[in-house]
């Protein structure tokens, strides 16, 4: 890919617009079409990218697979752990009314939609970043290690 | 706080699992996964059996998601019939685990083993979800979770045989048109009810009536979960993801994945279309029953020509199915009665016969009825085991098959219809043969010279012994199994009766006033 200049450079300036627009999608999914899901894969796309043009090589250096892996398991587990959390303070799984003052349920929801999404959003990004390394880099076999 | 739990368990029964399982993949040790995997396996298995010790009176529990009431929010539902599936798939849950740690390790790369928990438990999960929640919606979710864990499962076989990648991409498209008419179904309900509480859905189905969109929508829903359960035309994708699957995983899946399916059909049958709706009683008449009855004789014929044995318990698999949908094709109580009990039974029964023959792939590495000659004398416990499994799955007395085809026959009998009665023993004949055939190949044939073979491992003999004393005790004693399947079918029949208030396991205060934003 080192001939490809401008390939190179464009898709450096495209890397931050995608994640800006990745996290206006995230945090706009309160008040309008979004959400962790959307906002994800757009974050990942732009991984994805610079996959694609530095190649699988430097995309491991950026996002060692330790951590995407992590990545997927914690989402999961932010996700799981926010309904865990209004057990303790004696509401049902998930009701995020328990995540504020009791006379103020609504600061609550906001709150709890947002953690929820959070944990959305960093496990779908983790699923296609690991989704492309495991395509990408199916050479002869591959170990689940080393991918 | 042992209390406010018990407060929440219908709802810990499946996120206890749903968090053990991104713990297996973060700690990335496989012997520390296994414990998480078995205490969470565990945990399930003691809330499903408190959950089904407080239904069996007839009442029912129900848990609110995030305190939003039913219709409107998810309802977890928990009735004697859902408890009673909860308790058979965490019981094979928690003893297939011991089993699968010793008999992975032949199969597939240590690095691998954490994920083989993930998924495990993913698919547990799933299973559980689908038989706890009371929302149509939410059903499809899970039983997706359990379906996409159970394909990566089935490919974990491919260690020992590259065949299991073909059997599970195959599983994945026919598991996954499934679940689109499945999804296809319960859209049409949404459509003309606007809801997707199952119990709301019930009542006002019953408004709308016998129209051509709930026509449709039951029938997307049937055959969604036909091919889900494997009912006979549609259970091609069976036999070669049992075959080439990992062994703890094939015994798992003939245990409980197709349970959960046909759990789901009841549901829908009996609870959601429970209006008098003619379209229903038609199709089980002169659809479901005749292919249960073809599925009873060509699966079992099928069965008898296999060369390998987990391929001939695999067609059994989908002949024991026929049995069970037979008993609810009756539509009488006493038929689904009999469903209800050869679901539990078929679990018990083949989940023994398929650990079983795990403890012969993990010794000699093949399952083909060729490399098994004389197997009795190497492995005599095994055998044993394999042995009281095909008894059972014959349906002689003093075991749990006796026991179902003792109320099948009788449902049969109630129905006026003798000739069904008659197949039915006639199929258990076929049974004879192919029990047979694995019978005089492990005890009579020869062993070929020079075969190191010796006893399986005692972890994994135990939990074969678990379920193999299992099929016997419930087969002299089925006053358990009879009352909880009877509970079951009037749970069906009676989930909507609004007489019966659910019992209120839920923190006292109403849904404070903000949240309905």
């Amino acid at each position: 890919m080192d001939h490809h200049f401008i390939l190179r450079v464009v898709a450096k300036m495209l890397m931050p617009p995608i994640m800006l627009y990745a996290l206006y999608v995230q945090f706009h999914g309160d008040f309008g079409p979004g959400g962790g899901f959307q906002a994800g894969v757009i974050f990942a796309v732009a991984f994805i990218l610079y996959g694609l043009v530095f190649g699988l090589d430097s995309l491991r250096r950026v996002v060692p697979p330790a951590i995407v892996r992590a990545g997927i398991a914690l989402g999961t587990l932010l996700y799981a752990g926010t309904g865990i959390y209004s057990f303790f303070k004696g509401k049902n799984y998930l009701d995020y009314s328990a995540l504020a003052d009791a006379d103020n349920p609504v600061a609550g929801q906001h709150l709890g939609i947002l953690l929820v999404e959070a944990g959305v959003g960093l496990t779908v990004a983790s699923v296609m970043i690991a989704v492309f390394v495991a395509f990408a880099a199916r050479a002869p076999e591959i170990k689940d290690t080393d991918w | 706080m042992l209390s406010s739990l018990s407060a929440h368990m219908p709802v810990l029964q499946v996120i206890v699992l749903l968090i053990a399982a991104p713990l297996c993949a973060l700690f990335g040790n496989r012997h520390l996964a296994w414990t998480i995997a078995f205490i969470a396996a565990l945990a399930a298995f003691v809330i499903s059996t408190f959950l089904l010790g407080s239904v069996l009176d007839g009442s029912v529990i129900s848990y609110h998601l995030g305190g939003w009431a039913p219709p409107w929010g998810i309802e977890y539902r928990i009735d004697a019939a859902n408890a009673f599936v909860l308790f058979i798939v965490s019981l094979i849950g928690v003893l297939v685990l011991p089993y699968a740690r010793q008999s992975i390790e032949r199969e597939f790369e240590a690095s691998t083993h954490t994920y083989f928990y993930t998924c495990y438990l993913l698919c547990l999960t799933g299973l559980l979800g689908v038989a706890a929640t009371g929302d149509a919606f939410n059903v499809f979710v899970f039983l997706e979770i359990s379906s996409l864990a159970t394909y990566a499962l089935v490919a974990f076989g491919a260690k020992r045989d590259k065949r299991a990648l073909t059997a599970a991409y195959n599983y994945l498209i026919m598991g996954t048109i499934g679940a689109t008419f499945f999804v296809i179904g319960i859209g049409f309900l949404y459509m003309v009810t606007g809801t997707l509480n199952m119990a709301d859905l019930a009542v006002r189905l019953a408004e709308v009536g016998d129209t051509r969109v709930t026509r449709v929508a039951f029938v997307f829903i049937l055959v969604g979960m036909g091919l889900k359960l494997a009912m006979f035309p549609l259970h091609l994708w069976l036999p070669n993801a049992y075959s080439y699957a990992p062994s703890a995983i094939t015994a798992f899946l003939a245990a409980t994945a197709t349970k959960v399916a046909l759990y789901v059909l009841l549901r829908f049958t009996f609870t959601v279309f429970q209006f008098d709706f003619p379209v229903q009683e038609l199709t089980f008449e002169y659809v479901v029953m005749p292919l249960a009855l073809v599925a009873m004789f060509a699966a079992s014929i099928a069965a008898v020509f296999q060369k390998d044995v987990k391929r001939l318990l695999a067609y059994s698999s989908v002949a024991q199915v026929g049995y069970m949908l037979l008993g609810v094709a009756l539509l009488t109580e006493a038929g689904l009665t009999a469903g209800i009990i050869h679901l539990f039974n078929h679990a018990v029964t083949k989940g023994a016969l398929f650990l079983a023959v795990g403890c012969f792939v993990y010794q000699i590495g093949s399952s083909r009825l060729g490399d098994l000659k004389g197997i009795g004398k190497t492995m005599p416990w095994t055998t044993a085991a394999l042995t009281a499994g095909g008894l059972s799955l014959i349906g002689v007395p003093l075991t749990v098959g006796f026991i179902s085809k003792w109320y099948l026959i009788q449902a049969s009998l109630e129905t006026g219809s003798l000739w069904i009665a008659g197949l039915i023993v006639a199929s258990s004949l076929i049974a004879v043969v192919y029990v047979w055939r694995i019978v005089e190949v492990a005890y009579l044939e020869p062993a070929p010279e020079g075969r190191k073979a010796k006893e399986a491992p005692l972890s994994m003999i135990l939990p074969t012994y678990a379920l193999v004393a299992a099929s016997l005790y419930f087969g002299i004693n089925s006053e358990l199994t009879s009352s909880a399947a009877s509970q079951a079918a009037k749970a069906l029949y009676s989930a909507t009766d609004l007489a019966v208030p659910p019992m209120q396991l839920t923190p006292s205060d109403p849904p404070s006033e903000g949240a309905v934003q």
